[in-house]
């Protein structure tokens, strides 16, 4: 038999081994099962990213037509109705975080204006709640720019000097539910991807059981192409039954892209994660040890990802040190498929970035597994 | 004479549908020595765990010391005057912990004085030989040397039962000669105490008064020695199992066949050999040459270098110095076809506890290359001759030590190697089987000329080698025939010549003997308060968890540095401004106002101008390959229209992938264009006093600039504080009982809360001291100030740390493997802090399960008190309601844990 089938074969029988024994943990089973189903559903419709229900209070000390206008085009669902309340309170109803936003409309504000003066209204935004108060100021102030134009000059058929239509593809109505549930799939892919490959390394030194491996004619890239296979399969069935059946079927999520193609690509992305996972257990000692590392770097690839924050935004350094996440790349190329239905033209680039980013970590781990078990001695 | 120590009435015990023990009925007087014999898996090891208390009676009553085992309060009474050792090497013990530190433990987790305490490790280091390495880490002893410590520990406390299971297995004979003058002497200084051994050393329960035999679940006879003897008919104890069982024994005495000289090379050679870890040299010099089809037995104390030597052979550990080849070829880790030719049993079990017995055979056969045709037929082969037919679909992990070891041995032949290296095979093995699988090996040996290198601690295995080589300290002592070294020190036996030549190699080695300088009976402990020998409980167990992580540097490095690392790269990493957008225009004017309008969004901040858009399909096209974000589509005639008062309209096209990214870019465009069309107009003579507005100036409180660092770190501190701290005790119980040492937490005296209570201090404070340094990070180098509480933030947290370690333990008690301790503690805090506990998205907008799931959680509630503390200027008497749930997540938590984990084992 020649060494490539050999080879394959090795991978296949250890990759079986492998799976009984991911399989034959329930607990662990039943909480895959529950994150992929479950969680993603709670996580896609229990988050919101755009503006709703937002609290909003209004000092009136004008009390003209116009103020009380400004005041009933705040409007559900975007905001609460206003209540009123005196500028004394303000400070202190903003740091209990009563309101997202204040609105002190000054005496006179009418009058001024259909003078011609320029009155100035402050808003006052708590801007903790970062997501909501950007957008939702942004909202308040073309309300109010809106109501002023309407209320000052009722003739002109059209206030805004220009007009500005939007076109949104991939996402028509800006549904935010549609983003989280891919990014929740996509969070769980990265974590267990991570803790599940890097774990099984480490529970074979700690059982003792590597020491039986390493004596049997195979080879460190056997070991750890099987433990990639076969949790990766795990993971990967758990994906596209998530997809199927939780966000398109369960949530709604009209899916473009190809999901055959998704996987294709989720595949080589547990490549690049396992194989991270893999490094990581390498250079730990114990369980406790890769918990504590592990854990911290997921959270930085999640975090990090572009998901959460633009990566256009984050300083340069960042922007450089995120090339190697797989994270990053996977996610531009989910978005690229799922959303905006990109074929294999448009991803190849991040298909090769994750297939060397796979073969670069476990160029380094893979030398690492004799030198692994003469330090836990 | 009073009530029996122990009474046993039809006590039947099954797992699942096996049984291991079958109506047994058994009575014990107190003071008495009594030995459990029997082969593997008849009931032993869950006999003396019924006994003890550890394991949970099914049927039948367990009387101990008065009164009854099934009864909790029962056994809370009686734990402290109980000792139980359980099976296997060392499994009790903490590795990282020195010897000393050891002893100690248990020292304290019985109440006693420091004084107490020291003079009791003292004496016991001194009777069994273990007092020059006091400082030596408990993982790094041999097996026979955790033995000895695991025995210290238990008698620590001067029990009135002592219950050892198999403590002498894999014990060199010197070491087990001063292990049974130890319990000799501690029996005569407390003649009361009850001792009850298992054991596979036939000729060590003929020490014992009483006998207990012991198969397939039932009591074949027990009584005393004599007299069961009798009743046997037998002179010894190993002639009367034999008698007694069913199967009327092994038969024939085995008589190995002699030496077959095979041609060719010698098998094994080593030239030299040394192996340094650090600064101790494990093997110094060692040569040997190993013929073809020799069987050569490879003996010494224990922790002299023997597996060490092995390990080397096999190329699991690189040589230090020296050099050493096997089947003619030099050892490397790389050569595939000597490692086809060769089989290693190791000394632990390090087969697959989740695969069948079968299943791990016939993975062993597919990996090293066997046909496929003849798979099935090896196992069923290997399965029939190690006796293995009958467990062959079941987990090893419920398998008695000595029919895993033959699992190993099974494993290890089944591929019919050149070479057999077997480290310790026999180690827990039962008489019966042990000679069995000598049988096998002369086989090997005489008829297929397979070389065998082997280590054992039984004398009557030594004396079947061709050569043996005693080993001590890392050297070879001597090498020759049995025979030869029998004479070379003219003992009687090689067992005596044996200690000889140790004793000799180590005159440092004191006497077991009494120690006449020291008081027989050590101080003991004034009687102390129930709630003080709580917490003193308590303090044991957290001083023995703090001691282990302040030794494991790596861990606290990261329980410390983990965090830090988090609040930089999120402090820096994530914002929501939407900066630098990429975009494009479709310019369909090309007027001076359009030109003016694309030159103010490129001058914004926010957007970054790419090459121009020339076609309506081009933008789908861009937008599509996520090149552009955005196109902004100017209409023909766009600034005429716009001067003349006939509001153009701007259309923009957005990629809706990532619908927050999307709404805010709008909303900037939106803004920019209506700002130039009103500059426009107002500086043309067009202008009118309506197209003037109010002013509207935004005041974004509590983050003047609006810089992302200010409103995310409290939520990063939030965070980071909910999973390193849980990730820190998630381990806890479920790695104590995937190493075995949970068994001190079932038979101490110890309980559960006090167990967790003390698991769970050491956290707090690292957590802690981890949060100081965030809140320093966080106002020292972001300059993110506590405007708010201090002393609430911290309080805050205090109990937010507690309830995350909380969470970690309650993970930990109901998962079965750390793998899944791991991953349930990490998405289970995770996903809510992030998503539903107002970090990222603001709380007051979460809906249905999510709002629920938030405020069952206790970020959320940290969460309201970390950004009052830093950003809102909030005081301490406005969190009370978020002191008092985070109390109550701690408190629930901790209360849920204590009520899963079971302090008997099934």
């Amino acid at each position: 038999m020649g060494h490539i089938q050999r080879w394959f074969l090795t991978v296949y029988y250890l990759g079986v081994k492998e799976l009984s024994s991911v399989l034959a943990d329930k607990v662990l089973l039943a909480f895959i099962i529950y994150c992929f189903s479950v969680s993603v559903y709670t996580v896609a419709t229990g988050v919101k990213t755009d503006v709703a229900g937002a609290r909003v209070a209004v000092v009136d000390a004008d009390g003209s037509a116009l103020s009380r206008r400004i005041r009933d085009a705040l409007l559900p669902p975007q905001f609460k109705t206003p209540e009123l309340i005196d500028r004394s309170q303000v400070d202190r109803v903003m740091d209990e975080g009563r309101y997202a936003f204040v609105l002190d409309l000054p005496p006179r504000l009418e009058a001024d204006l259909r003078e011609g003066h320029q009155p100035t209204i402050q808003l006052n935004i708590d801007a903790t709640a970062m997501t909501m108060a950007g957008l939702g100021s942004a909202y308040i102030q073309t309300i109010i720019n809106q109501e002023v134009a309407e209320a000052l000059s009722p003739d002109a058929p059209n206030r805004a000097p220009v007009s500005v239509v939007t076109r949104t593809y991939f996402n028509p109505n800006l549904e935010g539910m549609w983003f989280q549930a891919v990014m929740a799939v996509i969070q769980y892919i990265t974590i267990m991807s991570i803790l599940l490959v890097g774990a099984a390394v480490i529970r074979e030194r700690e059982h003792g059981t590597i020491e039986h491996l390493l004596v049997m004619p195979l080879g460190a890239s056997e070991i750890a192409a099987a433990k990639i296979w076969a949790n990766g399969l795990v993971i990967l069935v758990a994906t596209g039954l998530s997809l199927q059946f939780v966000v398109r079927l369960w949530l709604g999520v009209p899916i473009e892209g190809s999901i055959p193609l998704f996987l294709a690509c989720v595949a080589l992305y547990l490549f690049a994660t396992m194989s991270l996972g893999i490094l990581l257990a390498t250079v730990t000692r114990s369980m406790p040890q890769f918990s504590l590392v592990g854990i911290p770097v997921f959270l930085v690839l999640n975090m990090l990802s572009g998901a959460t924050s633009p990566l256009e935004s984050m300083p340069t350094v960042l922007q450089w040190l995120v090339q190697v996440s797989p994270t990053m790349h996977f996610v531009q190329l989910a978005q690229a498929i799922l959303y905006r239905g990109a074929g294999l033209a448009i991803i190849w680039p991040q298909l090769l970035v994750l297939a060397g980013l796979g073969a670069g970590f476990l160029a380094v781990a893979l030398p690492q597994f004799r030198a692994m078990l003469a330090r836990s001695q | 004479m009073s009530e029996a120590a122990i009474t046993l009435s039809a006590v039947s015990h099954h797992y699942g549908d096996k049984v291991a023990l079958d109506a047994v009925s058994l009575e014990v007087p107190a003071g008495a020595t009594v030995a459990v014999i029997g082969p593997d898996g008849v009931g032993k090891s869950t006999l003396l765990g019924l006994i003890a208390g550890v394991r949970a009676l099914q049927t039948g009553q367990v009387r101990v010391q008065g009164g009854d085992m099934a009864d909790a309060k029962h056994r809370d009474l009686v734990a402290p005057r109980i000792a139980y050792m359980p099976q296997g090497l060392g499994r009790n013990l903490y590795p990282t912990l020195s010897v000393a530190e050891n002893i100690d433990f248990f020292g304290r987790l019985f109440g006693q004085s420091a004084a107490e305490r020291r003079q009791r490790i003292d004496r016991l280091l001194r009777a069994t030989g273990l007092d020059p390495f006091p400082d030596r880490p408990a993982g790094k002893l041999s097996g026979g040397m955790k033995q000895k410590l695991s025995l210290c520990c238990s008698l620590i406390h001067d029990p009135d039962l002592l219950i050892l299971d198999e403590p002498t297995t894999g014990v060199d004979p010197l070491s087990r000669r001063q292990f049974w003058s130890l319990i000799d002497n501690i029996r005569a200084e407390r003649p009361g105490m009850t001792v009850i051994v298992a054991t596979a050393y036939m000729e060590e329960a003929a020490r014992f008064q009483h006998l207990v035999v012991v198969d397939e679940g039932r009591v074949l006879a027990a009584g005393p020695m004599q007299a069961v003897l009798q009743q046997a008919g037998a002179d010894n104890p190993e002639q009367a199992f034999a008698n007694l069982a069913a199967g009327g024994g092994a038969g024939a005495a085995l008589v190995m066949p002699p030496r077959v000289l095979h041609d060719g090379p010698d098998a094994i050679v080593a030239d030299g050999l040394t192996r340094r870890f650090g600064a101790f040299t494990a093997v110094d010099h060692v040569s040997f040459r190993i013929a073809k089809g020799e069987i050569f037995g490879f003996l010494g104390s224990n922790g002299c270098g023997k597996t060490t030597t092995m390990k080397m052979l096999t190329g699991l550990l690189p040589a230090t110095e020296g050099t050493a080849s096997l089947l003619g070829r030099p050892i490397g880790a790389a050569d595939m076809q000597t490692r086809l030719r060769v089989g290693y049993m190791s000394q632990s079990f390090s087969l697959y506890e989740e695969l069948s017995v079968r299943a791990n055979l016939l993975l062993h056969a597919r990996l090293y290359r066997m046909d496929a045709a003849a798979v099935q037929a090896r196992t069923d082969e290997a399965l029939q001759t190690f006796g293995l037919a009958e467990v062959a679909d079941e987990l090893p992990a419920s398998l008695p030590l000595g029919i895993r070891q033959r699992l190993q041995l099974a494993a290890a032949c089944l591929h019919k190697p050149d070479v057999l290296i077997l480290d310790e095979p026999t180690s827990g093995v039962d008489p019966a089987a042990r000679d069995l699988f000598w049988r096998h090996l002369a086989d090997l040996s005489r008829r297929d000329g397979v070389t065998i290198f082997v280590s054992t601690h039984f004398m009557n295995e030594a004396e079947r080698c061709d050569r043996i080589s005693l080993m001590h300290s890392g050297r070879v002592l001597a090498v020759g025939t049995p025979v030869e070294l029998r004479d070379a020190k003219g003992g009687a036996t090689l067992e005596e010549s044996f200690i000889t030549f140790l004793e000799e190699a180590s005159p440092s080695q004191p006497p077991p003997a009494a120690e006449p300088d020291l008081p027989a009976e050590p101080v003991k402990s004034g009687g102390k308060g129930e709630l003080a020998a709580s917490f003193g409980r308590i303090w044991a167990f957290a001083r023995r968890e703090m001691t282990e992580v302040l030794r494991d540097r790596i861990r606290l490095a990261f329980a410390l540095i983990g965090p830090l690392i988090l609040l930089l790269t999120f402090g820096y990493g994530i914002t929501f401004d939407v900066e630098n957008l990429p975009y494009a225009v479709f310019d369909r004017d090309q007027s001076l106002e359009s030109r003016q309008l694309v030159e103010n969004l490129s001058g914004s901040r926010y957007f970054q101008e790419r090459a121009p858009v020339r076609s309506d399909l081009e933008i789908e096209r861009r937008l599509r390959s996520g090149e552009l974000r955005l196109v902004v589509a100017i209409p023909p005639s766009f600034g005429r229209d716009l001067l003349t008062g006939h509001q153009p309209e701007l259309a923009v096209y957005l990629d809706g992938a990532m619908p927050f990214r999307a709404e805010t870019a709008r909303g900037y465009v939106q803004g920019i264009a209506q700002l130039y069309a009103r500059e426009l107009l107002r500086r043309s003579t067009l202008a009118t006093a309506e197209a003037s507005g109010p002013i509207i100036q935004p005041r974004f409180r509590y983050n003047q600039s609006f810089r992302s660092a200010n409103a995310i770190l409290p939520g990063v501190i939030m965070v980071v504080m909910i999973m390193i701290p849980g990730m820190l005790t998630a381990i806890g119980v479920v790695r104590e009982r995937e190493i075995g040492s949970i068994a001190n937490l079932y038979a101490s005296p110890a309980s559960v809360p006090e167990f967790l209570l003390g698991k769970q201090m050491p956290y707090v404070v690292i957590g802690f001291v981890s949060l100081l340094i965030l809140v320093a990070t966080t106002v020292l180098l972001f300059g993110v100030m506590v405007n708010g509480s201090l002393a609430g933030l911290l309080l805050g947290g205090a109990l937010y740390i507690m309830a995350a370690t909380g969470l970690g333990l309650l993970v930990s008690t109901f998962v079965r493997t750390q793998v899944a301790a791991i991953l349930v503690t990490a998405i289970i805090s995770v996903v809510p802090a992030i998503n539903f506990s107002g970090f990222l998205y603001p709380a007051s907008t979460l809906e249905g399960g999510a709002a629920l799931i938030g405020r069952a959680f206790p970020s959320l509630w940290f969460q309201t008190i970390s950004l009052g503390a830093f950003a809102k200027a909030r005081d301490f008497s406005a969190l009370h309601l978020e002191f008092v749930m985070l109390g109550l997540f701690a408190l629930g938590f901790m209360t849920a844990a204590s009520l899963l984990l079971r302090k008997q084992e099934a």
